[in-house]
């Protein structure tokens, strides 16, 4: 799906990336708050659903090739998160649903793991 | 890749400076994309240097983050003077962690980092001495298809 999709679907405002909106396919996503466990598990061209809003969620981000990160529980970026998202070129998206909510409606409507269980090897999800 | 496209850095790092963590790293990802290294090579290179760069942020008062590409392999020094780790074993298993809040608020914290370092590492040493410092060696081996 598109992102414009994803802003849709989880009622999304867009915080920055705009120009990215209809260009960006996501088929995967990954959601965390612990950087480590991001930088650990999941795959470059996915969603990254958090809520953690400082600049080392953007930097974790740009480390992996995230293709969009989607902030959870109506939580606002820090200002400098913005600023580095902007530079990096990394769209940010922001939703009132909290981190459950936001991930079953997005795998309701087709969005998977980016990997399925840990002990499987870090397989992808396969359907 | 020819000897002469050999290339590498140097970036001093320093400690509690918790706003810039991820800046090294994201300052050598960009480095070795433009230079053509393959993606999955420098994905790894990220994660090594963000976890190398937390730790020395969270820990030392100061330390110093070398990198190095030739034709075979990334290698990544992260050196630093600080606490040292008394116990590397542990310090080496999932979930074992002494950060304080301000590191937790960052996303780091949660005793991932060094673990994180030697999963994505084709080769990785550390020594640590208690009171002085710790220098971790990181290899990511380029294997051209």
């Amino acid at each position: 799906m598109t992102l414009s999709q994803i802003k849709e679907i989880v009622q999304a405002e867009i915080i920055c990336g705009h120009e990215k909106l209809d260009s960006v396919e996501i088929h995967t996503a990954f959601g965390a708050d612990l950087m480590s466990d991001v930088l650990a598990f999941a795959r470059s061209g996915c969603l990254l659903i958090t809520g953690l809003t400082t600049s080392q969620t953007i930097r974790t981000a740009f480390a992996l090739d995230i293709a969009a990160i989607l902030v959870c529980r109506g939580k606002d970026p820090q200002p400098q998160a913005l600023e580095i998202a902007r530079e990096l070129k990394i769209p940010l998206l922001k939703t009132e649903y909290i981190m459950f909510e936001t991930c079953g409606i997005l795998y309701r409507e087709g969005l998977r793991g980016c990997i399925c269980e840990i002990q499987a090897g870090d397989k992808p999800c396969v359907e | 890749m020819s000897s002469e496209d050999e290339f590498g850095g140097s970036y001093t790092v320093r400690g509690r400076d918790f706003i810039d963590a991820g800046l090294v790293s994201s300052q050598i990802k960009k480095l070795l994309k433009d230079r053509g290294i393959p993606e999955d090579v420098v994905r790894k290179v990220a994660v090594v240097t963000f976890e190398a760069e937390v730790n020395i942020i969270s820990y030392a008062e100061i330390g110093t983050i070398n990198f190095h590409v030739d034709d075979k392999a990334v290698t990544i020094e992260a050196m630093d003077k600080g606490q040292g780790i008394p116990n590397i074993d542990l310090a080496l298993q999932e979930g074992y962690s002494t950060a304080d809040d301000t590191i937790r608020d960052m996303g780091f914290g949660a005793g991932m980092g060094l673990p994180n370092i030697k999963k994505f590492s084709d080769d990785f040493e550390i020594i640590s001495i208690v009171g002085k410092g710790t220098t971790l060696r990181s290899v990511i081996r380029i294997v051209t298809k």
